[in-house]
């Protein structure tokens, strides 16, 4: 007997480790739900955190309007299994009630709104603590955040004001209206997740998996066929044999071109890539260079 | 798989980014599209080739000021161990940052540039990892090249280094002699050290023996969360959840619970997979007892004839990590050990260190911000703690301020006695 974890046991721990954490310390925590891999499998951990006792916190979808059907019955479905609470702040409620405007042409994205909505409903349900799914390989913005991260009374992320974090001891004092966004799998890389997926045997939306899909190529992406996208004249439809890697707002969520239909073949492609999976698959960090950074100063997930 | 977390200090002129950029892109760790990213900005600035620097500087002021500003964290895996890199700058206003990513490392690469031998920045990075019980530290005596990759620059910088690490608390100190802009020893071998027959960067990485360097003798479980399910069918389930600070725990075993007193039997290590029939750090468990004994959050479980000190009275190592403040005797603050929150006030500041040249200045009356010394601090209620040399998750505190709750120091525990 070595007593050594394995390194993804050893991720998992952690992440159990701050879930229990900050349902012990704040008062109103929130787990942040896209139907996205990352938050199905935060979502996993949370349910072993506590077992056999019931999650002590609701889930919140921020709800785009602009979504994959396949995502929304899964939703649904993971919603009936567990029992746990679904709170839905939807992009078109902001919209209806002029807090945002709408883009348009094309490129429209309600990616941006999103912020709006999230804040909103920070503020109506009084959240303190939100855990989110992102991962610090992701992105080279979020590759410094911390794992409790601290927002202003605005929402707002202060790259060069951090607390420091040390040990596992998680400063998670707050005055009213701030909160925190919670990060238990920041140390986990894509393919620690497809690693853990497969152990665990977890449900994930079909659309990770290889399947024929009618796309049109835009920036050197394959963006889906959807009513939420107005195509150029020079953008031609095509049937492809396509997955997601990431799993957003239909409108800037690439495809992949992959033949990968099982999980051991995603995780042989996953493994092999040479492209980042936002790189790939997201249109919403290539507006600029610090795009990320500056959408998670205004309150961003 | 096993896990490495590793820390990497150093400012940008020792090579730092180059070295992390080159273990990232020899163990293919890097991406076409970051690489083209930071092709195309090397590009911008008039530079040749591609910058492996650009690689770690993420947010827009590092990129506009050229400088690293906080603790960034990278990831790579090799066939044999997953690696967390929490890489730091040098800087002397940074040392806050260091404590912080070096917190929970396992090992810490010294970067020395071979032209400027052993200089104050990297005393300052070993005692720091010293201070933080770093296991492991590999001395990276980087720019070999610049010195025509000559042996006895190396044995003279080993010879420094390795003077001034004997005054420390320093386990296992590896030197290696390389060159990150052009790849010699940092994954593959270099053929114009032939003199060298150590082990390469990378392949050090992979063989450190890390499996001995927690405690698994002091049973140690601070306890986080009690699991009371309100369902039928789990009436009487009441469990003990937390992570494994100590020790190794097995159902069975006779246990003590502080500050009650209380013993028990452990009847089951549960996990939402099913119990266990071991649990030992880090593993995030459940803990049932055979007894119905009173306990809560920021109690602790361990074995009745290995018990923590239990006490009000601490003596620590103060990192002080405040810029708006400063550390004075009489100060109050919020501390937190553990799964438990007090208040403490600092009875006494006995001595404030210099890091460079480890003189303890007796009368200072004040730790400001990067400065370390030794306290004395009374608690408002008992800690159930350990010295920081025999456990750094039952050994260390760290203190935020009551009213701006910003976290303002770390604390490592020494013997009071």
């Amino acid at each position: 007997m070595t007593y050594q974890l394995s390194d993804v046991r050893a991720l998992e721990s952690e992440a159990i480790h701050i879930i229990r954490e900050v349902a012990a310390e704040f008062e109103r925590p929130v787990m942040l739900f896209s139907g996205g891999k990352d938050s199905i499998l935060m979502l996993h951990m949370a349910i072993k955190a506590f077992a056999p006792a019931k999650v002590p916190f609701p889930i919140m979808h921020i709800d785009t309007g602009h979504n994959f059907p396949e995502v929304i019955e899964y939703r649904d479905r993971r919603v009936a299994e567990t029992g746990i609470r679904l709170i839905v702040a939807s992009v078109q409620d902001a919209i209806d009630k002029g807090l945002v405007t709408e883009e348009t042409g094309p490129r429209a994205s309600r990616n941006g709104l999103q912020t709006t909505a999230l804040l909103e409903a920070i503020e109506e349900h009084r959240f303190d603590a939100l855990f989110g799914g992102a991962r610090r390989d992701e992105e080279k913005a979020r590759a410094k955040e911390r794992i409790y991260s601290f927002r202003d009374e605005f929402g707002q992320w202060d790259p060069k004001g951090q607390r420091p974090e040390l040990w596992n001891l998680y400063n998670g004092r707050h005055n009213m209206g701030e909160h925190f966004r919670i990060f238990p799998i920041s140390n986990w890389t894509e393919l620690d997740v497809w690693h853990y997926i497969r152990d665990e045997d977890i449900d994930i939306p079909n659309i990770y998996m290889a399947h024929k899909r009618m796309v049109f190529k835009r920036d050197n992406m394959w963006l889906a066929d959807t009513p939420f996208i107005n195509r150029m004249d020079d953008e031609v439809l095509e049937e492809r044999l396509v997955r997601f890697r990431t799993i957003g707002d239909a409108t800037c969520t690439g495809a992949v071109d992959s033949p990968a239909d099982d999980i051991e073949k995603v995780i042989e492609e996953v493994g092999a890539t040479r492209v980042t999976e936002r790189g790939a698959t997201r249109a919403d960090d290539r507006r600029t260079e610090a795009a990320m950074e500056d959408r998670k100063k205004e309150g961003y997930f | 798989m096993e896990l490495l977390r590793l820390a990497t200090a150093g400012s940008v002129d020792d090579g730092k980014s180059t070295l992390i950029g080159r273990l990232l892109y020899d163990s293919k760790s890097i991406f076409e599209d970051q690489l083209e990213a930071i092709a195309e900005t090397t590009k911008q600035r008039g530079d040749e080739g591609i910058d492996l620097a650009l690689l770690t500087d993420g947010l827009r002021a590092e990129r506009e000021q050229g400088i690293t500003i906080d603790v960034a964290h990278r990831y790579f895996a090799t066939p044999r161990r997953k690696f967390i890199i929490g890489d730091t700058p040098g800087h002397i206003q940074y040392t806050r940052n260091m404590v912080t990513g070096a917190s929970t490392a396992d090992l810490t690469i010294v970067l020395v540039d071979a032209r400027h031998g052993v200089i104050e920045q990297s005393k300052r990075h070993t005692f720091i990892a010293s201070l933080l019980r770093i296991p492991h530290i590999v001395v990276a005596i980087n720019k070999m090249d610049l010195v025509d990759w000559d042996q006895e620059v190396f044995e003279t910088i080993r010879k420094d280094f390795s003077a001034f690490a004997a005054k420390l608390d320093v386990t296992d100190l590896t030197f290696i002699p390389m060159s990150a802009l052009l790849g010699d020893n940092v994954v593959d071998r270099s053929e114009n050290m032939d003199w060298y027959e150590g082990s390469t960067l990378l392949h050090h990485l992979e063989e450190v023996h890390i499996s001995s360097d927690r405690n698994l003798k002091d049973v140690r479980f601070p306890v986080q969360y009690v699991i009371r399910p309100q369902s039928d069918e789990y009436r009487d389930y009441r469990g003990y959840a937390g992570t494994v600070a100590g020790g190794i725990m097995k159902p069975g075993d006779e246990v003590v619970a502080l500050p009650s007193g209380f013993t028990s039997k452990i009847a089951s290590i549960d996990t939402a997979d099913g119990p266990v029939e071991e649990a030992f750090p880090p593993m995030a468990v459940t803990i049932r007892l055979e007894d119905e004994i009173d306990i809560s959050r920021g109690d602790m479980l361990s074995r009745p004839n290995n018990q923590p000190i239990v006490g009000q009275d601490i003596e620590a190592m103060i990192c002080w990590m405040s810029e708006a403040s400063s550390l004075t005797p009489r100060s109050k603050l919020a501390l937190k050990h553990t799964t438990k929150w007090v208040r403490t006030m600092v009875k006494d500041l006995q001595y404030r260190l210099d890091i460079n040249t480890l003189h303890r200045d007796e009368d200072a009356t004040e730790l400001k911000l990067n400065e370390i010394g030794r306290v004395k601090l009374r608690t408002t209620q008992p800690l159930f703690h350990d010295t920081y040399a025999r456990n750094r998750l039952t050994g260390s505190f760290i203190l935020v301020d009551e009213t701006t709750n910003v976290t303002v120091g770390a604390g490592m525990i020494i013997d009071n006695n």
